[in-house]
């Protein structure tokens, strides 16, 4: 039977549905000097989605429903917010994509791969879990690889879509063996077998391995976080923002529900494997971004150092632990959207990519130029900036939890990722263009970029600000797992 | 409710700088005076805030507010200042006013004469007043999540501030050098401040940043050993301690004149407060445990620094060192932990902000005319520029510790403290005194009183200009006040002292 509280649980993503329906009817129609409007169409959608889903998809009590498929809690509502939100900021950057931007196609792979986002971070079953992370994955390596004419976006999409493969099946492999070892595949009822020692140590070690290689690669942590620089320097800019941003987040979603409630039984073990995991992700990332020249690289270098803090707060395997997650996530989100966001603005006027290009860009535009300071304040944990609280939460975390060591080699992490990015924002302030000519080199901004950077400046102010509201959600999503 | 005098005092030049940022960037002189506007409000608000506190002859902690920020961690926006913060304040709203003044600037095509800011005044003005704000709120805040935020925000402006308007052969190797110096002091020290945090949560059940609870927390004697070298050096490393020194110089020679007032009149004292606030108010066993080192570090300072002052040929460098020196005698104030040498402590980080502020904006007058700051090409000054002569002589009687100045207000308690913990340091401390006279002296002659070299006299150096004048005199009022009349600020530190005595009275 269908109940209202059913039909609540996947209200986002029966609008998500109707919209993407509504969106393949009506593109055809339209000219091609028009279709970039599919865009304002798919970010509007997703806006009124979200404003649906908050009047009346807000979750109770949480409650397993569809046979114990999906869980409806805060935890997931609150994933799916904002990987809707990161979804309609991509569509808006993506409208003014020179190759892009036109095609329906791109925005419908768009909401497909929202759709599997959100079903991830609900499902609460190993086989539901595996369905909605290929639902999410697949549309996302056509995105990545969406320039045909551009070689490097083929590598890109092609270069995912094989790593991605491997590791998904890999993990596949693990979850057939959970269900060998546990007779079941829900996850709530998972963690009685591990607690109950139906299953031995090095068993369930090499099954944790398994499921690591899958989650991994989605995090993009060490050592499956090769594919990220090549990835993102390859696919379209805003995919690329989508891809560190939502994407990620959205593996961070499964990896808090599936350690947090399906492994707790020998938690000392794995979190020293995932602290380790961490140090190293934090540091490769940190220190291979030091020596980028490419503005897409050294980004998709420092989301893997970013990967790597967020753990921290996994490792912590506490309830603040689990908050400052997914409060470190809402403000990575935002900040690393305007990051890519200003990066396609600068190319889309520019068409260059390099570091160096940046240079005189204060002069040019300088609303442009405080905002990339804001974002990559904001990156390197800078106060007023969502970026400094989220650090000082998953650190307040792992010291809570007695893993000063790690946050010890974050800290000095993060030191090399404030060299960094302000050596980017010395090129945007400080050099100037080489003959001196920013005057007759303006940088306009379209009004989907206007609009985008605008609300995304704003979200990251107001992150690092008034944390308390946001801090509550990620705290109420968080209590969700014990 | 009474008026929020300190959140006003805080906020007020961050919505300056954004309506700065909102204005359009050709409007150069709209945006200068709206920053000269904000500065000069703030100037009068710490004013009044400080009149209040000593006329009042209020002692603890007043003008107290406190919001709620994000209970369910217990931390909350609390505000309120002591007989040792409230002087700082106000000294952050002089040096606020007076940078402003000298920043105006003065632009002479004839003469190659451009002073002051004319590059982008606008993202100048508004990225010294995020600096500002973040300087007032560290000193307000009585919440230790707070501190650290405004610590933060005090922090890396100065990057941009010295990279974008400063010496152009140092300045990229210097704001790089200073921001990464400042920014691993500050995480290490926060480091320490998350494990107070929950080991106050263990000890009493308590979940709060705010500072006068966790006086209470009773940390044990093995944590407060572990955690205060890491809390206080973290902080002192933006005081210019030795050997964390290294970044203060370069950082002040490349920074454009009104960051290097602000950097050496304000910024240092942030470091040295927050260290005394945090450190050593806060574990205090710690403090007294290593008071020894402590104090070794800065008497270090107090003589390696004013030796180096004293080879320096480049004025800037000069001054730069002086501050080492006397922000060391600060440290060694600090680290007597009696009541003489923290009295000492609390009208020096007052007296050596005004001086220095006013070292390098007359510094900064003379650069921008002469184009050199080279001790042995300058000369001549006083002729052109008396008014600035005066005020570097003043400034350089303060820094000497001469009777009738703040400087000696400031030292003569310093010593005293010292010679009552270790005696023999207060011998070798006081070398530091005589050094200060030979260099302070040496240059008076030099660069105002020898007759002008002539490749500097073809440079058509004019007089500094009203605004500076302006500045200047603020200046030396406060040197000379504080001098004349301690009683203005002496028994409103004294208060403070207590306060610290107080904690310190277990150990």
């Amino acid at each position: 039977m269908f109940t209202p509280l059913m039909f609540a649980s996947i209200l986002p993503e029966i609008l998500i549905l109707a919209l993407a329906v509504i969106l393949l009817c009506v593109e055809p129609f339209w000219k091609e000097d028009q279709r970039r409007n599919a865009g304002w169409l798919a970010a509007g959608g997703l806006f009124f989605a979200i404003i649906i889903s908050l009047l009346f998809g807000r979750p109770g009590e949480p409650t397993a429903v569809f046979g114990n498929m999906i869980r409806f809690d805060w935890l997931g509502f609150f994933f799916k917010l904002l990987f809707m939100f990161a979804a309609a900021a991509t569509a808006l950057l993506l409208m003014d994509h020179e190759k892009a931007g036109s095609r329906g196609e791109a925005y419908l792979l768009l909401l497909a791969s929202v759709l599997g986002m959100n079903l991830m971070a609900a499902s609460a079953d190993l086989i539901m879990l595996y369905l909605s992370i290929e639902t999410a994955s697949i549309p996302l390596y056509i995105l990545a690889g969406f320039l045909l004419a551009d070689d490097r976006s083929t590598e890109a999409g092609f270069k995912y879509l094989l790593f991605g493969t491997l590791a998904s099946t890999i993990m596949l492999y693990g979850f057939s063996l959970i269900f060998g070892f546990a007779g079941t595949t829900n996850l709530y009822q998972l963690s009685q077998m591990f607690a109950g020692g139906g299953i031995s140590i090095p068993l369930a070690f090499s099954v944790f391995a398994l499921v690591i290689v899958g989650l991994g690669f989605k995090l993009a942590i060490f050592p499956f976080q090769f594919w990220a620089p090549d990835v993102y320097q390859g696919s379209p800019t805003p995919v690329a923002g989508f891809l560190s941003t939502a994407s990620k987040a959205a593996g961070f979603a499964v990896v808090v529900r599936l350690f947090f409630t399906a492994f707790p039984g020998f938690a000392p073990s794995w979190t020293l494997i995932l602290a380790v995991l961490s140090a190293i992700t934090m540091t490769v990332g940190n220190l291979l971004a030091l020596s980028q020249t490419n503005i897409k690289r050294l980004l998709a270098y420092s989301s893997i150092a970013h990967a790597g803090y967020a753990l921290i707060g996994v490792v912590a395997f506490n309830q603040l632990g689990a908050a400052s997650v997914v409060f470190y996530l809402a403000a990575y989100i935002v900040t690393n959207l305007l990051a890519f966001g200003i990066v396609m603005a600068f190319s889309r006027v520019t068409g260059l990519e390099e570091i160096t290009d940046y240079a005189g860009m204060s002069r040019r535009n300088s609303w442009l130029a405080l905002m990339m300071l804001a974002a990559f304040l904001s990156l390197a944990g800078m106060p007023p900036f969502g970026g400094f609280v989220g650090k000082v939460f998953v650190f307040a975390a792992g010291v809570q939890a007695g893993y000063t060591w790690l946050v010890i080699v974050g800290i000095l992490n993060s030191i090399v990722g404030v060299y960094y990015y302000l050596n980017a924002m010395k090129f945007v302030y400080l050099y100037r263009m080489p003959n001196e000519d920013e005057a007759n080199h303006p940088l306009p901004l379209t009004r989907p970029y206007a609009i985008t950077l605008a609300v995304l400046v704003l979200g990251v102010i107001l992150v690092g600000t008034v944390f308390a509201p946001f801090f509550s959600w990620s705290d109420a999503a968080a209590l969700n797992l014990f | 409710m009474n008026f929020p005098i300190l959140s006003v005092i805080t906020f007020l030049p961050f919505v300056a700088a954004a309506i700065m940022l909102l204005m359009p960037a050709d409007r150069k002189t709209e945006v200068r005076g709206v920053a000269l506007a904000a500065a000069a409000f703030d100037l009068l608000l710490s004013g009044w805030m400080y009149m209040q506190y000593l006329l009042g002859g209020l002692t603890g902690y007043q003008f107290i507010e406190q919001y709620d920020w994000l209970p369910a961690l217990g931390i909350s926006l609390k505000f309120g200042v002591d007989g040792m913060s409230a002087p700082l304040v106000l000294l952050t709203g002089i040096v606020m006013f007076t940078g402003v003044l000298i920043s105006w600037g003065d632009y002479d095509e004839k003469h190659h004469l451009s002073a002051g800011i004319q590059d982008r005044p606008r993202e100048f003005f508004s990225f010294l007043f995020l600096l500002a704000g973040g300087v007032f709120g560290v000193f307000a805040s009585l919440d230790l999540f707070m501190l650290f935020f405004f610590y933060e925000i005090a922090v890396f402006p100065m990057y941009l501030l010295i990279a974008i308007w400063g010496w152009v052969k140092t300045r990229e190797y210097a704001a790089m050098k200073l921001t990464l110096y400042l920014f691993i002091g500050s995480v290490v020290a926060l480091v320490g401040a998350l494990a107070m945090y929950w080991t106050q949560y263990q000890n009493t059940g308590i979940l709060s940043f705010d500072m006068l609870q966790m006086e209470k927390a009773g940390f044990s004697q093995a944590f407060q050993y572990i955690w205060f070298l890491p809390v206080f050096l973290g902080f002192a490393v933006l005081g210019g301690i030795w050997p964390f020194h290294n970044w203060s110089p370069d950082g002040h020679v490349a920074a454009p004149t009104a960051v290097s007032m602000f950097h050496a009149g304000v910024l240092m004292k942030l470091g040295a407060f927050a260290a005394l606030r945090v450190g050593v108010m806060l574990l205090p066993k710690g403090a007294d445990y290593w008071s020894d080192l402590i104090m070794f570090f800065a008497a270090v300072a107090v003589v390696y620094g004013a030796y180096i002052a004293f080879v320096q040929p480049d004025l800037k460098y000069m001054i730069g060192f002086s501050s080492v020196s006397h922000m060391g005698l600060v440290m060694l104030g600090v680290s007597t932990l009696n009541y003489n040498g923290l009295l000492g402590a609390g009208v020096q980080m007052f007296s050596h902000g005004v001086m220095t502020a006013l070292f390098f904006a007359i510094t900064g007058m003379i650069y921008d005319r002469s184009h050199t700051r080279q001790i042995p090409e300058l000369g001549g000054m006083a002729k052109i520029m008396p008014f600035a002569t005066i005020g570097f002589i003043i400034g350089g009687l303060v820094s000497m510790g001469m009777p009738g100045f703040s400087g000696f207000v400031a030292e003569f308690p310093i010593f005293m403290g010292v010679w009552g913990s270790q005696w023999l340091v207060a011998v070798i401390a006081s070398i530091s005194i005589i050094i200060t006279a030979a260099y302070i002296m040496r240059n008076i002659r030099q660069v105002f009183f020898s007759p002008m070299p002539e490749a500097l006299a073809e440079h058509h150096i004019t007089d500094v200009t009203v605004l500076d004048k302006v500045a200047i005199t603020t200046l030396c009022l406060f040197m000379i006040g504080v001098g004349m009349f301690p009683s203005m600020m002496v028994p409103m530190i004294e208060t403070g002292v207590q306060n610290i005595l107080r904690l310190l009275g277990g150990a």
